[in-house]
């Protein structure tokens, strides 16, 4: 049940984001480009996106259990850290330097084409990084976990 | 030695390479059977879900194809933006799906404000690239 339901869940986003065409590196540049010609599908899609998830959120965060019963925590709501600042900010960066983010750099791999690979070899060198004693003396300095 | 003999002979080479290397680095025996009985465990445990909802999400563009696609950066740029999409989302908890749509919708402050973060910092990177840089070159 559980492998069938979370993978029913990945084909409905995935196929989201196939349709939404935010697969496409070219179309979320072109959202960002604020000062371009500026593309606003992708705020379309994300609201879409909270508009179905939402109801689903406030479900089970009220009652504290999912669907099934089961019973549910839902992460943290308010505890804003340093760590959470520079994490996002560099993410952008990122995301602004190529226009892809983790879920579309999955689709983008089935293309089979050299620059998705390095991207996603990249994505595991910096979760690498991420968890490496270095970096994390890096994190700590730059963003430390206490906020 | 015909060339099917020798064919036969690098393949076994490769193969005991594959074996040795296993147990050199590893520290672990090339048992196929063994192995995959526990990968097909690994998809039936606990933990499977998340190996579940990755096929899914996967799934319709495999199956589909992904249409027109432009990736439009060199490829160094993509393995930096790489890194720091990797770096960026494990030390800030979450991307565009965990904060910007899981988070969001729960009406997470945290989420908004990280969403918020990596919004305003991907639209400046996008303005420099190429509104700020591009006019210099030309």
């Amino acid at each position: 049940m559980a492998f069938l339901s979370a993978l029913l869940a990945g084909v409905l986003f995935g196929a989201g984001l196939l349709l939404s065409r935010m697969c496409d590196p070219a179309r979320v540049l072109a959202f960002l480009d604020v000062a371009g010609a500026w593309n606003p599908a992708l705020a379309f899609t994300m609201a879409g996106a909270i508009l179905v998830a939402g109801p689903a959120f406030y479900w089970v965060r009220t009652r504290g259990r999912n669907a099934l019963g089961v019973a549910t925590e839902l992460p943290d709501r308010f505890k804003v850290t340093k760590r959470l600042l520079v994490g996002s900010a560099v993410f952008g960066v990122g995301w602004g330097l190529s226009g892809i983010c983790p879920g579309p750099s999955l689709l983008l791999l089935t293309g089979g084409s050299l620059p998705s690979w390095i991207f996603a070899t990249g994505i595991l060198a910096g979760f690498f990084a991420a968890g490496r004693p270095a970096a994390r003396k890096l994190t700590a300095k730059f963003a430390p976990s206490d906020g | 030695m015909t060339p099917d003999l020798w064919h036969a002979l690098v393949g076994g080479l490769l193969i005991g390479a594959g074996a040795a290397t296993l147990l050199l680095f590893n520290g672990k025996i090339a048992g196929i059977s063994g192995i995959l009985d526990n990968v097909v465990h690994a998809l039936i445990g606990p933990q499977a879900w998340r190996l579940a909802f990755l096929l899914g999400l996967v799934a319709p563009a495999a199956i589909l194809g992904l249409g027109q696609i432009t990736i439009g950066a060199s490829l160094p740029v993509l393995g930096l933006a790489g890194i720091l999409v990797g770096w960026g989302t494990r030390t800030g908890s979450g991307c565009t799906s965990g904060h910007g749509v899981c988070g969001i919708a729960n009406f997470s402050p945290r989420s908004g404000l990280a969403t918020a973060t990596f919004m305003i910092s991907a639209i400046l990177v996008v303005f420099l690239v190429r509104h700020v840089l591009t006019a210099w070159h030309s």
